[in-house]
């Protein structure tokens, strides 16, 4: 009972993570802050998630399945992400430092 | 209920996409959405329980073919030229119009998803499902159809496999290459610390889950195309990270042609053997002291084939691809 709650609980946050991971991607002025936002709330969503299935699914061969992808993502989706912002700082895109002033950031 | 729910989702996440991709110009922006296409394409099998179809489409669809698509780009263009259109074109809107509404006319002839009485349903199907688990000794179904009761149409895929590669080498293979440089964005790119490390850490665990789907294919979702993609994208992944030479030194393309030809020779190879035994083309179960154990044998090895001519075949049109803006 108590880890059904906790694994929802678990679920939950991950996918509100999700969405707030999507809002920002619309807010954010630029590649990198949007980077931030895509990259730091979904390794935390991805890894909630995991956890609260790994949870739901009690000690088996698919929690170690599960622990494989968490480890996985752990490592793929930072680097993915330094990759993505790497490549885009070679591509010659600098970020955006100030608030313009006719700019379509709220 | 929450199925339907999910169905019609993805369906219509697919549809946007789709217009999406009509409407973009810039060819990477396209490649990027044909990826997500197949990808929900993949999670929609998935829905549906189609695993072993769903697995495919994500590492086809959505891995190779995006890696592929991009070393094509990145030896052309990335813009799509804008066609301006100074006239209406009524008469391809009426034939489009007119052959989508007969397509949809004739959707309502079809049975429901699912349907029990359906001739998909009612010919051989009963068939494999009573029988395969117990002529074949393998728990996944779809495995004992696809290399045992299919395997002469498996082989045809295989082939067509292998005639893609054979062809792009013929297009675009030996050794004259383009002078001028300057294009190929593989080539010269230094990555960083993090990139390489990262890299050298998860390229073994790709190769061991590569070789866990090879052989697992007989007890859940996976099997030699799968395999191969999953292998030749480990393969790919250090060519990008680490370079063309580095790659090429790692596996030389001659041994690549020579693993493509041996998976398909391994493949017919298996039927000649069936023939020489007694039996018919490609019926393993000719292999083996009993009749399973036979089965178990043939689909093994033929797996072993399809993998290896994957792997080796996706490989060498990759490299290719990539070795073309080389001086």
């Amino acid at each position: 009972m108590i880890i059904d709650i906790l694994s929802w609980i678990l679920l939950l946050g991950g996918g509100l993570l999700g969405i707030i991971g999507g809002i920002g991607m619309h807010w954010f002025p630029d590649v990198y802050s949007r980077q931030h936002a895509a990259g730091t709330t979904d390794t935390l969503c991805a890894m909630l998630i995991l956890l609260g299935l790994a949870l739901q699914a009690g000690f088996s061969l698919v929690t170690f399945k599960l622990a494989l992808i968490f480890i996985f993502l752990l490592f793929t989706n930072p680097t993915a992400s330094h990759a993505l912002a790497n490549a885009a700082m070679q591509g010659g895109l600098r970020p955006q430092l100030e608030r313009t002033a006719g700019g379509d950031n709220p | 209920m929450i199925e339907v729910f999910i169905d019609i989702i993805l369906l219509s996440f697919i549809a946007v996409t789709a217009v999406a991709i009509l409407r973009m110009t810039n060819l990477f922006a396209i490649i990027m959405l044909f990826g997500i296409f197949s990808f929900l394409s993949a999670s929609l099998f998935a829905v549906m329980d189609a695993v072993d179809v769903a697995f495919t489409e994500a590492a086809v669809g959505a891995g190779i073919s995006t890696v592929l698509m991009l070393a094509t780009i990145a030896l052309t263009k990335t813009q799509k030229e804008k066609v301006s259109v100074s006239h209406r074109h009524w008469l391809p809107l009426s034939v489009v119009i007119v052959t989508g509404a007969v397509l949809v006319y004739g959707t309502l002839d079809l049975p429901a998803f699912g349907d029990p009485e359906a001739p998909a349903q009612t010919h051989v199907a009963p068939y494999y499902i009573d029988k395969a688990v117990e002529e074949t000794g393998l728990p996944n179904m779809v495995t004992s159809v696809l290399a045992s009761y299919r395997g002469f149409d498996t082989l045809g895929e295989v082939v067509v496999v292998f005639t893609a590669g054979v062809a792009v080498l013929l297009l675009l293979g030996g050794k004259h290459r383009i002078s001028d440089t300057g294009t190929n964005e593989i080539e010269k790119n230094e990555h960083s610390l993090i990139l390489r490390v990262v890299a050298k850490f998860l390229i073994p665990l790709i190769i061991v889950f590569a070789l866990y789907v090879q052989f697992h294919g007989d007890f859940g979702p996976g099997g030699g195309f799968q395999a191969g993609v999953i292998l030749s994208a480990a393969i790919i992944l250090y060519t990008l990270v680490f370079g063309l030479d580095a790659a090429e030194r790692v596996i030389p393309p001659s041994i690549l042609r020579i693993l493509a030809s041996l998976g398909v020779l391994i493949y017919t190879g298996v039927g000649i053997v069936t023939i020489l035994l007694g039996g018919n083309y490609l019926n393993y179960s000719v292999l083996g002291d009993s009749k399973v154990a036979g089965q178990h044998l043939g689909i093994l090895l033929v797996e072993l084939g399809v993998g290896i001519a994957v792997f080796a075949v996706l490989l060498v049109i990759f490299l290719t691809f990539a070795g073309r803006g080389r001086p």
